[in-house]
């Protein structure tokens, strides 16, 4: 018996146009996001001449410069802003994640007066951004004596993650089978432990995208650093990048190379995160 | 081990309708008890209120000799075996086996012995290391069993344990399950909605519906003598046929009645209970009707459809009236759509329930010979009759 002759390479060699289609556009995206990054790395270590005369060409022996990396590790306060960002986005990130799913959790689970309204309340946190406030806040910073404080970025920071967190682990909670929780009850199991030992080791996919969406907006943020800690002990990256930027004379060597060091933090959490991204971990809980 | 006791059990979520109602149920210590009814006819809850899951609203449970209807499941010494198994995902077989007592504070040498005592029973020794993802479905319900069993509860409940399990490992489980009552020494509340499993697994069956215990009872009383019309159409496979009949002569010895298409149908029920003229339902069951005339009743239909299962055939009758019958034919014999057939069963073999649904005591509810266990044309009517005893 003879086969005809596209039986035999297989459908899944076949070229596809959709597959090759949505590549092409996934390509050119990729291609148009990484773009100001790869012009951000390869410039920071080209001489300040070499930037301006033409900001696309890579770096050539005789163009090629560490000056601006020099100057950033040497003579500024660079490492101690470096230190701000990290503790108050890794403070921030804490905060949301904990409370945010303890917040999930119970207005997920538990049936109380004022459940529904509550979840709304969390909605239009969405929808309204928290800069919206600022005025506010400042006031109430200044009366709680937190200003020049990194512990008024986290706080604020917290707020303005928490509703989004709480909205997705929320969804994430109401997908645990139900008999788990029953079972673990049978079993004499406390809600804390519950909580902690059933309910967050299986929506860790969940808390991965609530950290990596949250952490970004932390860390790049510049409007509350400016306004709620500009004190020099005090100061984010991405306030302290603001010094090499002057009125009359920018040092873009150095702006591009804080730039550079700055993306280095959170492309690490972002590797931390992204391998619990991979879903699937509650297959073979229940059928 | 423990009895267990409920008395005038009510659950209302809304204060207004009773999901359940008047729940008096005694399971005796060791005792097998299946809950059974179609979905929504509140078994399942009634579970969850044994389990503590679920809030009492009225009545009183008692476990042993405690009163249980403020305590936490932990505290009443249950075990659940879950209908999806609800294994933690995140945790080996030993740890899911070890969680519940390393919370309630035994010490690590201890759980080791229980647990390993258990896997043995269970033969899932080669297993604990494993995740519950990487094992298949007969091994997970096992796993779920052993979690209720290390426990060491004075009651375990399960909860359509076996729902989940293709046919042929149902009914492995479900022979494993009895075994285990057996070795265990175990009270069991079970729940199916399956009248095999409950038939097979229960010294006793609770029939449900619509938030009422219908009947409870030996699997063998509930077929025998089914309290009312919706226990005799539950339990049985098929379903018994049901006739709209009148009645035309009640005694204490037997009753006749009158069925859709005009024909008389003697029947051997205590008839104190009805009167001449009222309406009533005749019930027979599939496997106690026979082709041919050789039983005292003889009836006559088309057939619709054929369902051969090699031991025996399930025929779908029509009869003149429109009337469905279904009876389990001899597998011998071949019988085609469309053939006119003619079918018979005794007096003794019928039910007959009065216009409240309500059952009329048998009069010889011994099981008659089958249709299908019987070589036909062995053993005339006579036999039978006296097979079953000297009657009439």
């Amino acid at each position: 018996m003879t086969y005809p002759a596209h039986t035999q390479t297989g459908w899944l060699f076949r070229p596809d146009f959709g597959r090759l289609c949505v590549h092409l556009v996934l390509l050119a995206y990729t291609a148009l996001a990484l773009f100001p990054i790869v012009l951000i790395l390869i410039n920071s270590i080209k001489t300040r001449a070499a930037i301006f005369a033409d900001p696309l060409a890579l770096p050539t022996m005789k163009t090629l410069t560490l000056v601006g990396f020099q100057k950033v590790l040497a003579s500024t306060d660079f490492l101690l802003y470096f230190g701000n960002s990290l503790y108050v986005t890794v403070g921030a990130l804490v905060m949301i994640i904990l409370f945010g799913a303890m917040a999930a959790w119970a207005l997920s689970e538990y049936a109380f007066m004022g459940n529904r309204l509550l979840a709304l309340f969390m909605a239009i946190g969405i929808m309204i951004p928290i800069r919206l406030g600022t005025v506010s806040i400042l006031d109430l910073v200044v009366h709680l004596h937190l200003i020049n404080t990194r512990s008024a970025l986290i706080l604020v920071y917290a707020a303005q993650g928490l509703p989004l967190a709480i909205m997705i682990l929320a969804e994430f909670i109401r997908q645990i089978p139900g008999e788990l929780k029953d079972a673990a009850r049978c079993d004499g199991v406390g809600e804390f432990k519950i909580f902690f030992q059933i309910v967050l080791p299986l929506i860790r996919p969940a808390i991965a995208t609530v950290a990596v969406f949250t952490m970004i907006p932390a860390w790049n943020d510049l409007w509350f650093p400016l306004i709620l800690a500009p004190s020099d002990e005090t100061k984010t990256v991405t306030l302290g990048v603001q010094q090499f930027i002057g009125q009359y004379a920018t040092d873009w060597n150095s702006v591009l190379a804080a730039l550079s060091l700055a993306v280095i933090p959170m492309l690490i959490l972002y590797a931390i995160f992204s391998r619990q991204l991979i879903r699937g971990l509650t297959a073979g809980a229940v059928k | 081990m423990a009895s267990v006791s409920l008395k005038q059990i009510r659950k209302s979520y809304d204060g207004k309708t009773d999901v359940l109602a008047r729940i008096d149920l005694e399971v005796a210590h060791g005792e097998f008890v299946v809950l059974v009814g179609p979905s929504g006819c509140g078994k399942s809850t009634l579970l969850r209120m044994l389990c503590g899951l679920e809030a009492i609203t009225d009545g009183i449970m008692s476990i042993g000799d405690h009163v249980v209807n403020h305590l936490s499941p932990a505290e009443r010494g249950i075990a659940m075996v879950f209908q999806s198994y609800a294994l933690y995902p995140h945790m080996s077989v030993y740890k899911n086996m070890a969680f519940g007592l390393k919370v309630a504070g035994q010490n690590k040498a201890a759980i080791a012995e229980r647990i390993k005592n258990a896997a043995a029973i269970l033969k899932i020794d080669h297993l604990l290391e494993r995740l519950p993802r990487e094992l298949s479905g007969g091994q997970r319900q096992r796993v779920a069993i052993g979690r209720a069993i290390v426990r060491e509860p004075q009651l375990f409940l399960f909860d359509e344990p076996l729902s989940n399990l293709d046919a042929a490992l149902r009914v492995q489980t479900r022979l494993e399950i009895a075994k285990l009552h057996r070795q265990l020494d175990a009270t069991i509340i079970y729940v199916t909605h399956d009248q095999v499993e409950a038939m097979t697994l229960g010294d006793k069956i609770v029939v449900m519906h619509e938030g009422t215990i219908q009947q409870a009872g030996s699997p063998l009383a509930l077929y025998q003598q089914p309290n009312n019309l919706f226990v005799a159409g539950f339990i049985g496979s098929p379903k018994m046929n049901l006739f709209a009949c009148t009645v035309i002569k009640a005694t204490p010895e037997h009753v006749i009645v009158r069925i859709g298409n005009g024909a008389t149908v003697l029947v051997d029920v205590d008839g104190s209970a009805i009167k001449a003229g009222a309406n009533a339902t005749l019930g027979l069951r599939a496997e106690h009707i026979e082709q041919g005339q050789n039983g005292s009743e003889v009836f006559r239909g088309v057939v619709d459809i054929v369902e051969h299962l090699g031991e025996s055939n399930t025929i779908y009758l029509r009869m003149d009236d429109g009337q469905e019958v279904v009876i389990r034919g001899d597998g011998d014999k071949s019988v085609a759509s469309g053939e006119p057939l003619v079918f018979s069963a005794d007096s003794n073999a019928f039910h007959l329930f009065d216009d409240q649904g309500r059952a009329l005591r048998r009069l010889y509810p011994g099981n008659m010979v089958s249709s299908k266990r019987k070589p036909v044309g062995s053993i005339r009517p006579m036999e039978i009759a006296h097979i079953n005893g000297s009657r009439r």
